[in-house]
């Protein structure tokens, strides 16, 4: 029983990693809505890398969501 | 109430096959990789079976993917990168078809099995460190060190190098498995709030029409990472820095 508890206590802490992500992700895309509305001829390039700092900034999260997988069910 | 992470279960289909300790059964998860590269096929063979000079809908679909990754492919590589054109373009529609297959209802998501996508990704991995090896010879492993980095700070930042070089499969595999189990298990979560509510079920249910588009999304933004990445990967080989 304790087990179990230490388990969920664990994924819970795991997922503490989402706070970086969320500031992470909104970093990215005020800068992005700033960098667009300043220069709106850029948005084609920018916008794509914007995305892809958006993919990589969320695979931390799922790398986050993924550890808490494995202590809860391992 | 079937459990969230049923739906990733492999079955076999038609006979258990083993073969040195090995099992070599044809899986459901073989099929929709079997079915998605039938349906890339038909696709592209059949919309420019017609070669119009004015592209139809369906013709401008494929034309639209071929140019997507061949600007990916020079701006991303350059000139050297020609040759793996074909390479990546297949890559980024058998993932991209991998994905969009997994959302019809009842489908099966095998880019949701890490063995899948490990096994592209260290594939990609290896492919690109031999063409960096044949490209640079021994001068490839001064990638290590970050140029314009002194001297006396190489003992620490050679392993951190070579850590995050090593690291790149499973951060390529991870990035799109963990993506697409995580989608297909919200939805489902969601789906099992809709029948548990009953008539105030509409509440998830609308939020659930939001999240299917948002994994369309999804899907294909994570193929596009895919490839951009391996893009990424390949100037770096090719490049040095």
């Amino acid at each position: 029983m304790e087990l179990e508890a230490a388990k969920m206590i664990g994924a819970g802490l795991a997922v503490i990693a989402l706070m970086g992500v969320g500031v992470g992700i909104g970093n990215i895309f005020s800068t992005l809505i700033a960098s667009i509305a300043r220069n709106p001829a850029a948005r084609g390039e920018v916008f794509g890398i914007g995305i892809l700092g958006f993919a990589l900034t969320e695979a931390v999260a799922l790398f986050a969501l993924l550890i808490a997988f494995l202590i809860l069910f391992t | 109430m079937a459990s969230p992470v049923e739906q990733f279960q492999i079955k076999t289909i038609g006979p258990n096959l083993h073969v040195a300790g090995m099992d070599i059964s044809f899986t459901n998860s073989a099929a929709f990789m079997i079915l998605a590269t039938v349906v890339v096929g038909v696709f592209l063979t059949q919309s420019m079976s017609g070669r119009h000079l004015v592209p139809t809908r369906i013709q401008s679909m494929a034309e639209l993917s071929y140019e997507f990754i061949a600007n990916m492919v020079r701006e991303n590589v350059g000139a050297e990168g020609r040759p793996y054109f074909s390479f990546i373009f297949s890559l980024f529609m058998f993932i991209l078809v991998g994905n969009l297959l997994g959302m019809i209802p009842y489908s099966y998501t095998f880019t949701s099995q890490i063995i899948v996508t490990f096994a592209m990704a260290i594939t990609i991995f290896v492919a690109i460190t031999v063409i960096a090896l044949v490209k640079h010879g021994l001068h490839f492993f001064t990638f290590f060190f970050p140029s314009g980095a002194p001297v006396y700070m190489a003992p620490l930042l050679i392993p951190i190098e070579i850590l995050s070089y090593l690291s790149r499969p499973i951060s390529l595999s991870v990035r799109l498995f963990a993506n697409m189990m995580a989608g297909h298990t919200m939805m489902k979560v969601f789906g099992g709030f809709v029948v548990a509510l009953g008539i105030f079920g509409i509440a998830p249910l609308l939020v659930l029409v939001a999240l299917t588009g948002f994994e369309i999304l999804v899907a294909v933004l994570q193929a596009y990472v895919f490839t951009i990445l391996t893009c990424i990967y390949l100037y770096d080989a090719i490049h040095l820095h």
